[in-house]
């Protein structure tokens, strides 16, 4: 098919004797955003966090452009390219929306170790933030700290974060969630400026958001994956209907 | 119009730090020095409390083990050289961080305060029980190190007027250092892990090995400290790295305000004040020393560093 970033092979997380996740697998290719969905306590972010390393598998395997990352933690996950943001909000409150992105460009930065030069003074670092936040939708907001955003302006900061950290790979857990409906449509069609360079994985609620976004379609239920394929398929699928959908889409 | 308000605070501090040895009166320029000595003690806490989020409490084994090192790197019959013992002191102490370092910052939380507590009395017994520093009776340094290198001599530590200015120095050099250190890099990130430590590995940050180097550093600083108060008094004790060292210099960090450099040098201040003016009323002095802090800490709570704050919401009004 196309050209697979990110792969998950019989992904399995247990807590106690309770299966999070059990055989999951899916992958997802460059130019593809593959929607997760599921009802609450699904699986999903367990999946997310399994394949950005926040949670160590129990078994199955995760490869990434083929090779296989399972045993790394995720901050080397991250620096391999797997990037991700989170459910709930989680920026760093205190910063400008612009030193959030600084330092998340930083961390690619081999020389991000000196003690006693300016962390201002690495002007490709600067510039890559600033690259984050424009492509974000938050140029305008660069000196507004991240505490004082909106809930929607946060939430693109997490993704803007994100991009800053160059990854190919993006984890998006829930980005939609809580948001306003024309602070929706600028994330879809953030998602869709996106798409082209990324491999895009994206865990949502919002059905037409889905809809209108996903080039393939996972469906979870019990932490198992009930059914996967491209849209069509799932909105046809009477096991879908009956697990989750719960009424004709 | 604050910065400049502030800069000439520090200015005018500065300046009466310098003078003050004039006055010649020998204890109250050992204060002085005794004040700036923990002061740089406290610093180095406040880079582990204020700014990295790791709450230590067994900082005072790294002030202890430099004082240590630097009486048993001096030999017996002679001054030693000042820039044998001062950066041995610094590596001792920076060592002994990186080492317990490795160990403690497995655990976090109140594990992490625990943890570094029972360190720091490993460090206290090993001192305490065995020959290597004189016992339970502690160790003198019998002559002040020489700041000679070769045939010039910069300065002499046995005036009391050279030692208070070079502890000055001592001071705001470490000072100066740890507000570079926080514009770097290195400080921005672990600020961050501060704030967001999950976030920080999910950036592709190393947070394990940035926290263990700034331990490392703070601990390094602490053994500066200690040195520096093993020359000014000639005379270390195991009391020296006893958990109420550690407790003390949490407080002077507390008091002054935690995460601010200036909150932490004038808690410092404020501590050794606070100890001689109540210990010249009354034999329970600590009892006085526990009201003002409880006080401090209900009533201010941002420590010292919040008072110009405050002070300005509270007559700024008058002014319009």
């Amino acid at each position: 098919m196309a050209d697979v970033l990110l792969a998950a092979e019989g992904l399995t997380r247990l807590f106690g004797g309770l299966a999070a996740n059990r055989d999951v697998s899916l992958s997802l290719a460059r130019g593809e955003v593959h929607a997760l969905l599921g009802p609450n306590g699904a699986g999903k972010s367990t999946c997310i966090n399994l394949l950005s390393g926040d949670l160590p598998v129990t078994s199955g395997r995760v490869l990434l452009r083929g090779k296989d990352v399972t045993a790394l933690p995720n901050h080397k996950r991250s620096l391999a390219g797997i990037g991700r943001s989170y459910q709930r909000t989680n920026i760093f409150a205190k910063f400008t929306a612009f030193e959030n992105c600084r330092l998340a460009a930083q961390s690619r930065d081999p020389r991000a170790w000196r003690i006693l030069s300016d962390a201002h003074g690495t002007v490709a670092l600067r510039d890559r933030g600033r690259a984050a936040l424009e492509q974000a939708g938050l140029g305008a907001r660069a000196d507004i700290v991240a505490a004082t955003l909106s809930h929607g302006e946060q939430r693109q900061l997490e993704i803007a974060m994100v991009l800053a950290t160059g990854a190919a790979v993006l984890l998006l857990d829930e980005p939609l969630a809580g948001m306003g409906s024309e602070e929706s449509a600028r994330m879809i069609e953030l998602l869709k400026q996106l798409r082209p360079a990324h491999a895009i994985l994206l865990v949502e609620h919002d059905m037409d958001a889905v809809f209108e976004v996903a080039d393939r379609v996972t469906v979870m239920v019990e932490g198992r994956v009930l059914e996967s394929g491209p849209p069509a398929q799932i909105r046809a699928s009477a096991a879908v209907r009956e697990a989750y959908l719960g009424e004709p889409v | 119009m604050k910065f400049r308000a502030s800069s000439v605070a520090l200015f005018v501090a500065v300046a009466a730090v310098i003078v003050f040895p004039f006055t010649d009166s020998a204890f109250y320029t050992e204060l002085l020095a005794k004040a700036m000595i923990l002061a740089i003690f406290a610093l180095s806490l406040d880079l582990l409390v204020g700014y990295t989020g790791l709450v230590s409490f067994g900082h005072a084994a790294y002030f202890g083990i430099g004082a240590y090192a630097t009486v048993l790197l001096a030999p017996k019959y002679d001054p030693a050289s000042l820039w044998v013992v001062l950066p041995g002191a610094v590596v001792a102490a920076g060592l002994a961080a990186l080492i317990i370092g490795l160990f403690v910052l497995r655990t976090r939380g109140i594990y992490f305060i625990m943890v570094t507590l029972a360190f720091a009395q490993m460090v206290y017994y090993v001192f305490h029980d065995t020959a290597i520093g004189g016992g339970s009776d502690g160790i003198y340094l019998n002559f002040k190190p020489s700041a000679a290198l070769g045939a010039f001599r910069p300065f002499d530590l046995e005036q009391a007027r050279q030692q208070c200015w070079f502890v000055t120095a001592a001071l705001l050099i470490t000072w100066w250092f740890l507000a570079r250190l926080l514009r770097s890099p290195f400080g921005r990130a672990i600020v961050g892990i501060r704030s967001n430590e999950q976030r920080m590995r999910a950036l592709g940050f190393a947070t394990v090995r940035y926290k263990l180097a700034a331990f490392t550093i703070a601990g390094a600083i602490a053994g500066l400290a200690g040195s520096l108060y093993a020359i000014l008094f000639g005379f270390v004790t195991p009391e020296l790295l006893s958990w109420h060292q550690s407790g003390n210099v949490l407080l002077m960090v507390i008091l002054g305000g935690i995460g601010s450099f200036a909150g932490s040098v004038g808690g410092a201040f404020a501590f050794v004040a606070m100890q001689e003016v109540f210990s010249g009323w009354t034999r329970h002095w600590q009892l006085l020393m526990g009201g003002v802090i409880v006080a401090a800490v209900l009533f201010l709570p941002g420590g010292l560093a919040a008072l110009p704050g405050r002070l300005k919401r509270a007559f700024g009004a008058d002014r319009g």
